[in-house]
């Protein structure tokens, strides 16, 4: 008889949305099929059936092909890099357990590794800038139960998080918002016509790198002040009539994406947006939230946080103390400026998203990679040590983008043999520990 | 496990009433017993102080807004991280400490138990995740309730065997240990930007007020039977003339007795007093209420406190009270970071500096500091900096010399830019008292112990009880402050369940940690779990079936089970 599994946690993106209901087989080995999930949630549970899983540790050869070895060749190989290293680069975490990364910080503590996440070339701004002005934020059941203002600035749910809108930010009925969608104005404020703006009850086109000079402008307008007759291609009056209805709200809030971390000014204007929204708790209720991406890059910033005080970019290879200086401690820099002996990367994919100068850097080093799946950083790697995939076939607590803590399940098993994060973690840091020991 | 005898020690056991006598304690299986056997380890204790491990009674350690505040504060681990030690992990933070720090922290004063005094059940998970990682310390956390929608409900209808029901569920989904009440009702209406500034303010569209939430909390505490009782910040912290406030919420617990079987006495424990008991009517004129404040206090049985004492640092203010958190940052203008909990609560964090410069500062100094020499009971008066309100928990060891040394204080006096004023608005410098050893064991060990329901096992040294014990290099004979100082922050030797733990002020073992929290049997309540399933479906953005915290979250777990269904 195939079983239903419910309460399962999406392991995709920051949503995190955590009703998914998924049949398995009665022998708890192939997913039968997902409910709830929206189209790239499922594809990552419906990803286990494709044929060609790896199941080995691979190890490359000197003509540039792979060889399947042991988990142990694979673990002692690591753990030799790392002991020999002085600096390394361990970067990802933004797709396992906040248990398998703690195991892999004790690691780092023991040889000297700078532990980086997804933030660094994602959210990385938002986080300088909260440390520059702090933040008033709420969890994503204050804005379903409350909020009648939502601005989407810079992101776009609609693809990048598909089920926000209907969980939270705009279609739910809530507590206080009993009309739902009637209920709340939906603004998107972005330099195309995405499909976001399609949902908008009021698109703002600002011109590409206006953002800050917008945001100035929300602000000065919420004071009451003068403004020019056009900021970002956007009229003074639109701002003016914009801002007398966010002001008249209950309750409002702003969701920004990477339109806003990765484009020009980056941690100015999550600095403004913040600062805006700050006064605008002078007039009522305002809070904003950071649209993270991948489903657990926040929590490694939680763990890395609680452990060495630092949300990411935490360079701990002088062993005694934890230090972080963006530009100096982050992984983009460390491997462009060339100042890491050796990569260690788990659970993202650096291949596919770091600049070409970085990841030609990357791929003259020592190379280990865990990852459950063929990627591009796996095939620049010497060592590809496959696992099982966090969420999936094994569980471990994860954080969605409001900071709130959720367990992702184990639905089924892995290929068989296959292991887990944690086991793998462990079982390097205890070669390690054996190594440095024997030195 | 292995045995020791601590030879020629002056003990200070206010739970035995013994006071600085000689008396040898010994060790076995993690238990002190009544003798020990000639194969036993001896420690030589000869001038210095046996006392129990210490207990925190209200610090914030753990969880979503203390992890804020490590790392939206970079600025914060500045010259502040540790040299490694041998078998350690690294260490940094100064307000703020990573948590491998703070168990170590802790452990090196003599402490080996902490409450984490405000958990939002939301994040409940969280503050555990954070609380498995910290080294050595016995750890629980209190989950906020004060503001919580279905409380809220139950107690405006009368239905306080419905709110017990829920409570005892709470407690088991969060693994919670009692009920922290923060600003009630004040923490709802802020999530429309507004606030409850007395105890009569009706709360928005709940239509209740501040009094009858923390009168109905009560009532379920005592109904559950709760090792500890309820624990209250009170409306209105911070605010010049705010003692009247105060006084009218301790009046809330007259006519109320405790009932449980851990011999508990208090209904009410009253947190970081000082931040409640201010006169005047602006910043101007601002002055100390702690006189009249502790008049009551000592009057009334049923009441315990915790000082909340400023030590004048750079620190970083976080509560549950997210409109104080405001009002904080409106002053200082300093970064401010918000987040406001769905059916549950809020939490607010801003940096704050106590500068010796200012007046105010100065006062509230004064005012934490009376409240302990004003106490006429030690053993319901205890020592905290609400951790890091009000100062970081690692200023133990100079609070304590404050409190030990009229000396100590009136150096501080003369050092303030303004010690006239803070003279003229406090009564600190016409207080002669010096607390002996044997008040700061109660104030810091028997005392809130009892005042959690866990005086059978912790906070003593009688024969049966944990083996958590701290000796120290001092005695009632030190009067130079900076050696009390010195001594109370680098124990000589800290028994952690029977093992050492820390030697001269070094961590020799991670020890063992356990995570306590309360199981409370009650009645099937078909209500209350219809409530919670409706809740869940339409106003949480979790479902119900991920909002447990599973018991592997908790380390080596001490569950302490109540039956409430007679
Ligand atoms: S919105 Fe995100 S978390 Fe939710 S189902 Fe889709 S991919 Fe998964
Ligand atoms: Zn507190």
């Amino acid at each position: 008889m195939p079983k239903v599994v419910t309460d399962v946690t999406c392991p995709f993106c920051g949503t995190l949305c955590d009703d998914l209901e998924i049949t398995v087989s009665d022998d708890n080995k192939k997913i039968l099929s997902v409910k709830n999930a929206c189209a790239i949630g499922a594809e990552k549970f419906n990803h286990t059936k494709e044929p060609g899983r790896v199941t080995h540790p691979r190890m490359r050869q000197p003509d540039g092909t792979f060889k399947e070895i042991s988990y142990d060749e694979a673990i002692d190989f690591t753990a030799r890099m790392l002991v020999k290293s002085r600096k390394t680069l361990m970067y990802g975490w933004a797709s396992t357990s906040c248990q398998a990364m703690s195991i892999g910080h004790e690691i780092a503590e023991k040889v000297g590794g700078i532990v980086d996440n997804c933030a660094t070339v994602c959210h990385g701004s938002s986080l300088i800038a909260i440390q520059d002005v702090g933040i008033p934020s709420c969890t994503l059941g204050e804005i379903k139960n409350r909020a009648d203002r939502v601005i989407f600035w810079g992101c776009n749910p609609a693809h990048a998080h598909p089920r926000h809108m209907s969980r939270y930010s705009i279609f739910p009925r809530g507590f206080f918002t009993v009309k739902g969608h009637k209920g709340r104005k939906i603004y998107c404020v972005d330099c195309r016509h995405t499909d976001t703006a399609r949902v908008a009850d009021t698109f703002i086109q600002v011109q590409q790198g206006y953002d800050y000079e917008l945001l100035n402008a929300f602000r000065t307008a919420a004071r009451g002040g003068p403004l020019p007759d056009e900021i970002g291609g956007v009229p003074k009056e639109k701002v003016y009539e914009v801002v007398e209805e966010l002001k008249t709200g209950r309750f409002g809030v702003i969701f920004f994406g990477m339109g806003l971390t990765h484009t020009l000014g980056r941690n100015h204007n999550i600095d403004i947006a913040i600062s805006f929204t700050r006064d605008m708790n002078e007039f009522t209720k305002f809070n904003i939230i950071a649209m993270r991406g991948h489903w657990n890059v926040t929590g490694s910033g939680q763990v890395l946080s609680w452990q060495y005080g630092f949300p990411y970019a935490v360079d701990l290879s002088r062993l005694d103390k934890a230090r972080y200086q963006t530009g100096e401690t982050t992984s983009v820099d460390l491997l462009t400026r060339n100042e890491v002996e050796a990569c260690f990367y788990i659970a993202t994919d650096p291949g596919a998203h770091f600049p070409i100068a970085a990841m030609i850097s990357s791929s003259k080093k020592p190379t280990v990679t865990i990852d459950p799946h063929i990627n591009c950083t796996t095939e620049i790697s010497d060592v590809h040590i496959p696992v099982a995939m966090v969420g999936v076939e094994t569980g471990g607590c994860a954080y969605r983008m409001d900071n709130v803590p959720i367990e992702t399940r184990k639905v089924v098993d892995p290929p068989e043999g296959l292991l887990t994060d944690e086991e793998v973690l462990t079982r390097i840091l205890n070669r390690v520990n054996q190594l440095m020991e024997e030195a | 496990m292995s045995e020791f005898l601590i030879k020629n020690g002056y003990v200070y056991d206010p739970s035995q009433g013994i006071n600085g006598e000689r008396h040898d304690i010994a060790v076995k299986d993690g238990k002190i017993v009544e003798s020990a056997s000639s194969g036993a380890t001896v420690i030589d204790a000869k001038d210095k102080a046996v006392m129990a491990g210490a207990l925190e009674i209200h610090a914030h350690i753990a969880g979503p807004k203390v992890n804020v505040g490590r790392w939206y504060r970079p600025e914060d681990k500045l010259f502040h991280s540790y040299k490694r030690g041998e078998s350690t992990r690294i260490e940094g933070g100064f307000s703020i400490p990573t948590v491998f720090k703070t168990g170590y922290e802790y452990a090196r004063m003599g402490y080996t138990f902490a409450m984490e005094a405000a958990m939002p059940p939301l994040y409940a998970r969280h503050v555990h995740e954070e609380i498995h990682d910290t080294p050595i310390i016995d750890e629980a956390a209190l989950p906020v309730i004060g503001n919580n929608w279905f409380m809220m409900e139950y107690i405006k209808n009368n239905e306080i065997e419905n709110n017990a029901a829920y409570v005892a569920w709470l407690l088991r989904q969060t693994k919670g240990y009692g009920i922290k009440i923060v600003n009630p009702g004040g923490t709802e209406a802020w999530a429309w930007g507004l606030n409850c500034l007395t105890i009569h303010d009706p709360v928005p569209y709940f239509d209740i007020t501040p009094a009858e939430i923390i009168t109905g909390l009560i009532q379920t505490n005592e109904f559950l039977g709760l090792p500890h009782s309820v624990h209250i910040h009170q409306n209105s912290l911070g605010l010049p003339g705010n003692y009247t406030v105060t006084l009218d919420t301790l009046k809330l617990a007259e006519g109320h007795t405790a009932k449980n079987r851990f011999g508990r006495k208090q209904v009410m424990h009253s947190t970081h007093l000082q931040f409640h008991s201010y006169g005047g009517d602006n910043w101007g004129n601002f002055e100390s209420k702690a006189r009249e404040v502790m008049d009551y206090v000592n009057r009334q049985e049923n009441i315990t406190i915790d000082t909340g004492n400023v030590t004048l640092d750079e620190t970083t203010t976080m509560t549950a009270d997210g409109p104080f958190e405001h009002h904080l940052h409106g002053l200082n203008h300093l970064k401010w970071a918000n987040v406001d909990v769905e059916l549950e609560t809020a939490a607010g964090v801003v940096p704050y500096i106590y500068s010796p410069n200012i007046k105010v500062c100065g006062i509230q100094w004064a005012i934490g500091l009376e409240l302990a020499l004003f106490s006429k009971d030690p053993m319901r008066t205890f020592i905290t900096t609400d951790h890091p309100n009000a100062g970081p928990f690692t200023r133990y060891p100079r609070i304590v010399t404050w409190l030990m040394s009229k000396k100590a204080r009136d150096d501080q006096i003369k050092a303030f830019k303004y010690s006239d004023k803070v003279v003229d608005a406090t009564e600190v410098a016409s207080i002669d008292r010096e607390l002996t050893l044997y008040e700061i064991a109660a104030m810091t060990r028997a005392g809130p112990a009892a005042a959690l329901g866990l005086s059978q096992n912790y906070g003593g040294l009688a024969p049966g009880m944990n083996a958590d014990i701290a000796i120290y290099n001092f005695n009632d004979e030190t009067t130079d402050p900076a050696a009390i100082e010195k001594a109370y922050g680098n124990v000589a030797f800290l028994f952690k369940d029977g093992k050492i733990c820390v030697r001269d002020g070094v961590i020799v073992d991670p020890g063992m940690k356990h995570t306590f929290w309360v199981d409370v049997k009650v009645k099937e309540n078909k209500q209350v779990m219809h409530d919670v399933r409706e809740k869940f479906l339409k106003y949480y953005s979790v479902n119900e079936g991920n909002y447990l915290v599973p018991e592997s979250y908790a380390p080596h777990q001490h569950v302490i089970a109540l039956d409430a269904t007679q």
